[in-house]
């Protein structure tokens, strides 16, 4: 390797103890990395860049309006992630969330189109069980593959979310397509008590974004609090620790699995039974691939978490802001989320490590 | 043409997108770095490559500019990855949603635009043989493809260097206290990686179905990695089966053209479906895998 002009070379060296400090700055720091990066990229593409950055992270948080929106697109990415994050954190990699949100949605949809006339307040609980049911259902297909038959289950599961999106393709163009619909995509609009109730009036946010708060309570609990949390960690960190004390990687795998795709399925299911109401093709915009950005930006910790899914929500509705007032394409958002990851796992690399200058005559390249 | 004739006449350029982006990403994989922004990878060379043909620049620059850019974004892949040492399937993941969000933002004005292909070379002689004949008529960049499977299969079989890029992905260590510069071994083989995948995405989007539309790319990088572990680690099994993929998207286009009631939908789906199957059939073979995968795949290295 050739030396740099001065003779000297950056050197991460390990530090004695991991910073704590670092880990709590890391997110605010790739948030502004991404943002110095994008903001670039925007004026490149001859975009003014103050008035992207006006409409894409201030105005989610300026008015109610805008605001309540940002809370109605936490609720599904906060539910995935906090399940996607048990997975992480026992270095179970379900990254097919997509799908088996998407299956939630089916399965949930089932109750509506099937009995259209049906009333009474049983109804959207049920469609909230039976999507986290079918969501669960998809994951224990990724779940057996990896257990039983040694399959990877990264590519398992993706091609999984690749299925789903078949699937549901198949329903709204053929058996549930709604009759009456100009031949639309789309199924039926669903009848009132298939709805989640409104959680504060005068917006659309609904009672799932509470469940979601709920749950990640209860991820709280179980990833620190429990015995089967503790073992799952203990898996991800040292695993031939954890299979020395006799912790069994199969049983990892299938919480890891069910949880995550009980988490994805309820998300897809509050989707159909909240803001839209019918199932149909746009329920799948990438926030099972979103929710992975907010399980790492979260520190895969369930109260970061909340934060991340916050901030993404944000991303999201200043997206389409941004769209409108500053003629941004809406792939913007997902470079914007991309790189974000990007920035952030740089940034981790400094709770381990120290950046150190060192000369190269001494440097320690070969 | 029958069915038969249209799949062995076209199964090697349906090949060639997954073959090529398979081959990179053995090459990094062998060298114990697991890549999995393939599919970012390839978008964004997709893209690149149908732009600079579009306006003209021709084919050979816009597969040029396309190797170039994938191999950028994959050295950003290995900056993070190998320099900072963060969890490789994170920064895969990362590099995967950005690459396939760069090449939705370039592609939005070329919506639907087609460009013209390239022409077929044909054998004498051999493309005049019944049934499969077709198979001896192919565009350059297929041509090329093979012979560059030929070359990295030998490279592998025969040289030092495979032997260093292998070494390096078994036993980074042993690698290093032999004076191997492990890291500068990685890069390399990531950007390696970086120039075929985009190659592979150029490929798709200027050669087999000259017209662009945002996420044409479809899954293919994705089952491009898992085609690295049909063929657990080796060049001609990759091969094969990046054949039997190819076979497997064009079975589906013969069976809609020749009316079969079968929903398109499912057909869509079957390159997926094939893909699970296989790779629970491969992978159950625990011995095959430990016997021929690499011992360092994900690992960061440190001194």
């Amino acid at each position: 390797m050739s030396a740099l002009p001065l003779g000297f070379l950056p050197v991460l060296v390990r530090r004695e103890h991991a910073s704590l400090a670092i880990k709590l700055l890391a997110p605010p720091v790739a948030l502004g990395l991404a943002t110095l990066l994008n903001l670039g990229l925007y004026l490149l593409m001859g975009r003014d860049p103050v008035a992207v950055f006006h409409a894409m992270l201030l105005e989610p948080f300026l008015s109610w309006a805008s605001f309540s929106e940002v809370l109605l697109k936490m609720g599904p990415l906060l539910l995935i992630a906090q399940g996607l994050a048990i997975g992480f954190r026992a270095k179970v990699f379900n990254i097919g969330a997509e799908g088996q949100f998407i299956l939630g949605a089916i399965f949930a949809s089932a109750i509506p189109i099937w009995l259209p006339q049906a009333t009474g307040q049983w109804i959207w609980p049920s469609m909230l069980v039976l999507g986290a049911l079918g969501g669960a259902l998809w994951a224990s297909l990724t779940a057996f593959w990896r257990v039983r038959l040694n399959a990877n289950e990264i590519l398992v599961s993706l091609m999984l979310a690749l299925v789903a999106a078949q699937v549901l393709n198949y329903l709204l163009l053929g058996p549930w397509k709604d009759p009456a619909g100009f031949n639309f995509p789309q199924s039926v609009m669903f009848q009132y008590d298939a709805m989640v109730p409104i959680l504060i009036p005068g917006t659309r946010v609904n009672v799932s974004l509470l469940i979601a708060c709920a749950l990640s309570l209860a991820a709280w609990l179980f990833m620190q609090r429990s015995f089967a949390g503790y073992k799952l960690q203990v898996g991800g960190l040292a695993p031939r620790a954890a299979a020395y004390a006799g912790f069994n990687e199969g049983r990892a795998i299938w919480i890891s699995f069910l949880i995550g795709g009980f988490a994805a399925g309820l998300a897809g299911a509050a989707e159909v039974a909240g803001p839209l109401g019918q199932l149909q093709r746009s329920i799948s915009t990438g926030y099972g691939y979103a929710a992975i950005i907010v399980a790492y930006l979260g520190g895969l910790h369930p109260i970061g978490i909340i934060f991340s899914a916050l901030l993404m929500a944000a991303l999201y509705i200043g997206g389409d802001n941004a769209m409108v007032s500053a003629n941004l394409p809406v792939a913007a958002v997902r470079v914007f989320q991309g790189s974000l990851l990007l920035a952030y796992l740089v940034a981790i690399a400094f709770v381990r490590y120290r950046l150190e200058w060192r000369h190269a005559a001494q440097g320690s390249a070969p | 043409m029958n069915a038969l004739e249209f799949i062995v006449a076209g199964m090697l350029a349906a090949a060639t997108p997954f073959l090529l982006a398979a081959l990179g990403e053995m090459v990094a994989e062998r060298a114990g770095v697991l890549n999995l922004g393939v599919e970012g990878l390839m978008a964004l060379g997709a893209i690149i490559a149908f732009i600079i043909v579009y306006h003209g620049g021709g084919h050979l620059l816009g597969f040029l500019a396309a190797g170039l850019a994938s191999a950028a974004l994959s050295l950003v892949f290995a900056v993070i990855a190998l320099g900072f040492r963060a969890n490789q399937v994170a920064v895969g993941l990362a590099i995967g949603i950005l690459g396939q969000g760069l090449s939705a933002l370039f592609g939005k004005t070329y919506e639907s635009l087609t460009v013209k292909g390239l022409p077929k070379l044909s054998l004498p002689w051999l493309s005049d043989i019944p049934v499969i004949g077709g198979l001896f008529a192919q565009d350059v960049v297929v041509w090329l493809s093979l012979a560059a499977t030929v070359a990295i299969w030998a490279v592998f079989a025969y040289t030092k260097t495979g032997l260093v890029v292998r070494a390096v992905g078994e036993n980074p260590k042993a690698a290093h206290a032999l004076g191997y510069p492990v890291i500068a071994v990685r890069f390399a083989a990531v950007a390696f990686g970086g120039v075929l995948a985009g190659f592979a995405g150029a490929y798709a989007a200027v050669v087999y179905t000259p017209l662009w539309a945002d996420g044409m790319i479809a899954g293919r990088g994705w089952i491009a990695i898992a085609l690295v572990v049909f063929g657990t680690w080796l060049t001609s099994r990759i091969f094969l089966g990046a054949c039997l993929f190819g076979a497997v998207s064009l079975a589906s286009l013969a069976a809609q053209a020749t009316g079969l009631d079968v929903s398109s939908q499912l057909l869509s789906s079957l390159p997926y479906i094939v893909t699970i199957i296989v790779l629970g059939i491969i992978s159950s073979n625990r011995r095959l895998l430990k016997l021929n995968g690499v011992a360092s795949l994900g690992e960061p290295f440190e001194q």
